[in-house]
């Protein structure tokens, strides 16, 4: 009898962990809550370090995933959640009964709501915007300020709610800033007339190719770099905003001009993963993202047996780590179903 | 020392052995979030009279760590205790403690100087 | 004569504590303030006088404030006090009646029974008897109630009772003894005698049935007169001070006395009215969110009673004013808790206060140049000329939405007006103020008064409550001063803003410095209903929880206030209203950062309720003011 296992998320991690297990001859029941599978991908332009085109990365996801192993079951969330024994059985919220041996949760991420950070004025000022809603400009191909015109000096404001008490979240989010360069280089790429600046606390390259992405960024893209935490930024009368900020390698307040600023949000919990922790009594950590049952070795297994995890809903990682981290997870699931046989 | 036509050029070093740390000392004691500083500069850049004096808080900070106490000692007082440095502060810093804490550490050292 | 060496302590004790409290209300006379002695002495001849007696009665006798807030613990409070009182009213008409003689000394009509063992078996005698047991027996009941209480707080509703020292603790048992001494005492000689009543008289019989009565009434006598006499004698170095110290607080409030900003007797009459009931515990925030057990107002009495160092204590509060809406002695805790900020600080010379920092509107206009020590770097500016100002606060810049709102309405209801800290202005005082810098504070004060006279403006509107407070109390400013929320209000009423109403449902958080602070607690309100459907919630007006973000407190950590600011918030959104609405920049980004609910200012509801949104006026002038200004 072939052994039927539930994936929670259609993102990165539960497409590849969908895809490996259907390999290995598992039936799969894939949930996601959006009516497309494919997560934040579908919102992203290209990817660093290599800027290749996220569509590429999609297009492998789908083509290990789209297999009659696996039944999709997209708009749909969770509202029950049941363990009996050795079995698990889920209610989706069009009151369909799922059964199951074993459960991969991949609730993945959400990215920090910017307008928590009021004194950035995101929602607030016409011209203040979300590191993704750069990327939805990217892919539409039109990078205009609110009236039309084109942005002529762009600020990028890195750790807006990561490494911040106030927001609540004192973890670093580790991609904000090679996103932020990434970012810094498209915004030169399609506007080379503009000036960009970032924004930094500290530059946290630590993935491979991203330092020297950052050096690209320097030397070819001519993007600067201005070490200090911006603390607040105003609307003047034409539009423009003015930001303050400690230039504190200079020793000295900085206060400037911009037409664009764009606030490299964090990543957080999932919504959705905060309900099924509630549904299952899953365990998070102080940083409110689902713990592992080892840091070290056991990062894809949970507090209860037969569920296992999936990617960024444990920590945010990269694309690379996500997918590792998926296929390690289809590991433990095959163990865990070969054990409890 | 200067009027008598020498001076002791005491160079740019930072000379951590010789200098007085036990400013820094009193306030780690009584606060310790002195410690979580990432000296990222929000408080300053907030700063009302950090934008209209030499005045930063976050200088301010790395100095009296360091026991460079004299630029600090006339600088603290210009602050306003306005709150805004600890708003902004990512780490959750208590940065009006810690200006009071540094005026009545400086007021006990004057005392127990001469 | 009747007389018996036992009777001793207690007139020891009695006639210390009579001589004490004289001499000490002699001194606390002395030490007062011309002014103050003047509202005294006329309150003596006064209506005061009789509204003393009336609160006296009330409050000191039947804890009404107590047993407002608190039933058991009220009860308790008024047996032990009411019923001693009786006690000791009908003890001394019992003795003057049926005693050898009229207007006996004091301890024959508290030891009647003792030499009128024979007494009150029939008739009236019995009657009078009954009465006596009776209130015996209240008494009883409360220290019932009190001994419970030690040991287990919850039994009178308190969820913490006050750490007692160790004199405290050596009356607190005297005082526990009196009652339980005198019930056996009197029960053994009514035993032996066969007299007493249902309480006594029963006790006794039985005692009697199978003890020794005769002899043991004595040794009962004896303890029950030098427990009074302990009691007594310990009473100025305990927290029982305040027995006869709240007498005199009264009286000194009703005659028009109040805290100020300096140490004096009547602050002092405070701080020992204090009965350590625990009420400032239970409404701490710091305690009940933060587990900050050891700073709360009664600890600071204390702390202050015992010459302690309190600094520490002083510092460490949110200054939310809760439990001055709930002590009920009516004790003015946070004027307290200031004046000991302020002696804190070095050189702080209180005799000066006023003459020094204080300065008139005339001294002002003749633009003396400031001589500001600390800030002398302040940019001397020349502000625009405009009927209303509108004052933003340091704390508004960080919540530019409230900043974008007031323009807009400011806009809209065509109003001459300036926005004054447009490019960020100069703080208002109130943090240093709060910090017990008085010295540095009157320096800003003195600052912004001179711009905000140079604008001609007949009308001053803030949207941070903690400028609006100082802007009140300490500028001496002859301009109206309104907080947006009474400015807003005023505007709707006029006529001159039409608003839609949005359907919503509202709670309203009443900030700290807005409403206990200021007294303002209707005009939001009724701007909220003016545009939403305002909701109730537990913690409304007086009641009204802090944010945890108090600029007040310098010394709690940032994990503790967001403690405070999560529970808060759950309280008030307990209900999921759609905007959980306040009417201060710092509640509003506590609150934002504890909470998922929405989160926002009433100029915000407001903005967003105009009916003819105003068109953008031009306020950045092109020669911006502060790039003049920047002098490094």
């Amino acid at each position: 009898m072939s052994k039927h296992v539930i994936v929670i998320g259609g993102g990165v991690a539960g497409l590849e962990a969908a895809g490996q297990l259907s390999k290995a001859g598992i039936e799969v029941s894939l949930i996601e809550k959006d009516s497309l599978t494919g997560g934040h991908l579908n919102n992203w332009y290209k990817l660093f370090p290599d800027r290749r085109h996220s569509s590429e990365v999609k297009a492998y996801l789908d083509g290990i995933s789209l297999n009659d192993r696996i039944r999709l079951l997209t708009g749909t969330t969770v509202e029950k959640f049941h363990r009996n024994k050795s079995h698990f059985s889920i209610i989706t919220d069009k009151g369909k009964e799922l059964s199951a041996d074993a459960v991969v949760v991949a609730t993945g991420f959400d990215l920090f709501k910017s307008e928590k950070k009021e004194e950035y004025g995101y929602g607030i000022y016409d011209n203040v915007i979300s590191s993704s809603d750069l990327e939805v400009m990217f892919r539409s191909g039109k990078i205009v300020l609110q009236n039309g015109t084109v942005p002529k000096t762009i600020g990028i404001v890195h750790c807006v709610g990561s490494r911040d008490e106030k927001a609540g979240n004192l973890y670093c989010s580790k991609l904000c800033c090679v996103t932020a360069v990434k970012q810094a280089i498209e915004l030169r790429e399609h506007l080379p007339a503009s000036k960009v600046f970032c924004f930094y606390m500290d530059m946290r390259m630590g993935g491979a190719f991203y330092e020297e992405l950052y050096r690209e960024a320097q030397e070819e893209w001519a993007v600067n770099f201005i070490r200090g935490k911006v603390s607040e930024a105003s609307e003047t009368i034409d539009n423009k905003l003015v930001i303050k900020v400690e230039d504190t390698l200079a020793g000295r307040p900085l206060k400037m001009e911009l037409d664009l600023l764009v606030l490299m949000a964090g990543m957080e919990m999932s919504e959705g993963g905060k309900k099924i922790a509630t549904l299952s009594g899953l365990t998070t950590g102080q940083n409110r993202f689902f713990s592992a049952a080892d840091p070290h070795y056991g990062s894809n297994r949970s507090n209860i047996n037969g569920v296992f995890y999936a990617g960024t809903c444990t920590a945010p990682m990269n694309i690379t780590e996500t997918i590792s981290h998926a296929r390690a997870a289809v590991s433990d699931v095959m163990d865990y179903l070969k054990e409890s046989n | 020392m200067e009027k008598f036509g020498f001076s002791i050029s005491k160079g740019r070093q930072i000379d951590y052995e010789a200098n007085d740390r036990r400013v820094a000392d009193f306030i780690y004691e009584r606060e310790p979030s002195f410690r979580l500083c990432i000296e990222c500069g929000g408080c300053s850049a907030t700063c009302t009279t950090g934008n209209l004096t030499k005045f930063s808080l976050r200088e301010i900070h790395i100095l009296i760590k360091r026991g460079e106490n004299d630029k600090v000692r006339e600088d603290i007082k210009k602050c306003m205790l306005c709150g805004k440095c600890t708003l902004v502060c990512p780490r959750g810093v208590n940065t009006r403690n810690i200006v009071m804490l540094a005026k009545q550490a400086f007021i006990k050292s004057d005392e127990y100087a001469v | 004569m009747q007389f018996d060496p036992f009777v001793i302590p207690f007139n020891i004790g009695l006639y210390f504590i009579l001589i004490y409290v004289v001499v000490r209300s002699i001194i606390w006379f002395r030490d007062l303030s011309r002014p103050d002695k003047l509202r005294l002495q006329r309150g003596f001849f006064g209506i005061a006088f009789v509204q003393s007696l009336k609160e006296i009665f009330l409050e000191s006798l039947i804890h009404r404030k107590i047993l407002k807030t608190n039933l058991r613990l009220g009860y308790m409070h008024m047996s032990l006090a009411f019923g001693w009182f009786l006690l000791i009213l009908f003890g001394t008409i019992e003795a003057d009646i049926f005693g050898a003689k009229h207007l006996n000394a004091p301890y024959k009509a508290i030891f009647f029974r003792f030499f009128n063992p024979e007494h009150g078996r029939i008739g009236f005698e019995a009657a009078y008897g009954f009465l006596m047991d009776l209130i015996l027996a209240f008494v009883l009941s409360g220290l019932f109630l009190a001994v419970s209480k030690r040991l287990w707080s919850g039994v009178v509703g308190m969820k913490k009772t006050t750490r007692l020292k160790t004199t405290d603790k050596i009356a607190l048992t005297s005082l526990w003894l009196i009652f339980p001494s005198r019930l056996l005492a009197e029960s053994f000689t009514c035993g032996a005698y066969n007299s007493g009543s249902f309480l006594t008289g029963s006790l006794g019989s039985w005692l009697a049935s199978f003890l020794p009565a005769q002899q043991l009434a004595y040794p009962f006598w004896c303890l029950y007169s030098l427990s009074l006499g302990t009691f007594f004698v310990l009473l100025p170095v305990t927290r029982y001070m305040h027995i006869p110290t709240e007498l005199f607080l009264i009286f000194m409030r009703n005659s028009g006395i109040r805290t100020g900003d300096k140490t004096g007797s009547f602050s002092e009459v405070e701080t020992y009215s204090c009965s350590s009931c625990g009420i400032c515990i239970d409404a701490c925030q710091l305690n009940f969110s933060a587990g900050i057990t050891n700073i709360q107002s009664a600890y600071l009495m204390k702390a202050i009673r015992n010459n302690d160092d309190v600094s520490e204590i002083a510092h460490n509060c949110l200054l939310c004013g809760r439990c001055d809406q709930k002590c009920p002695v009516g004790i003015e805790l946070s004027p307290i808790r200031m004046i000991q900020r302020r002696l804190d600080e070095p050189g702080n010379d209180f005799k000066n206060i006023y003459k020094g920092y204080f300065r008139t509107r005339q001294t002002t206009l003749q633009e003396k140049p400031i001589t500001s020590v600390n800030y002398d770097f302040l940019p001397g500016t020349n502000p625009e000329k405009a009927d209303v100002l509108f004052f933003a606060g340091c704390m508004t810049h960080l919540t530019p939405a409230i900043k974008n709102s007031m323009v807009k309405i400011l806009d809209a209801s065509g109003v001459n007006y300036s926005f004054i800290d447009e490019q960020g202005g100069v703080c208002c005082g109130r943090p240093l103020m709060l910090a017990g810098q008085d010295k540095e504070a009157r320096e800003l004060i003195n600052y912004n008064s001179q711009m905000i006279w140079k604008s001609g403006a007949h009308t001053l509107v803030t949207s941070c409550p903690i400028c609006y407070k100082v802007f009140k109390e300490s500028y001496y400013l002859d301009v109206e001063v309104l907080h947006h929320t009474e400015f807003i209000k005023k505007l709707v009423d006029e006529g001159t803003l039409k608003l839609n109403f949005l359907r919503k449902r509202v709670v309203y958080h009443a900030p700290c410095e807005l409403g206990r602070g200021s007294g303002v607690y209707d005009a939001p309100k009724e701007l909220l209903k003016h545009v939403s459907r305002l909701e109730k919630n537990k913690f409304e007006d007086e009641n009204s929880l802090c944010c945890g973000g108090s600029l007040a407190n310098m010394k709690i950590s940032s994990q503790k206030r967001n403690k405070i600011a999560q529970d808060a918030a759950a309280e008030l959104t307990k209900d999921y209203p759609d905007i959980l609405a306040t009417a201060c920049p710092l509640c509003k980004k506590t609150f934002s950062s504890a909470t998922d609910a929405h989160v926002a200012d009433i100029s915000e509801i407001v903005a967003e309720a105009l009916i003819e949104p105003g068109i953008k006026k031009n306020i950045i002038k092109q020669n911006s003011t502060i790039k003049e200004l920047v002098k490094i």
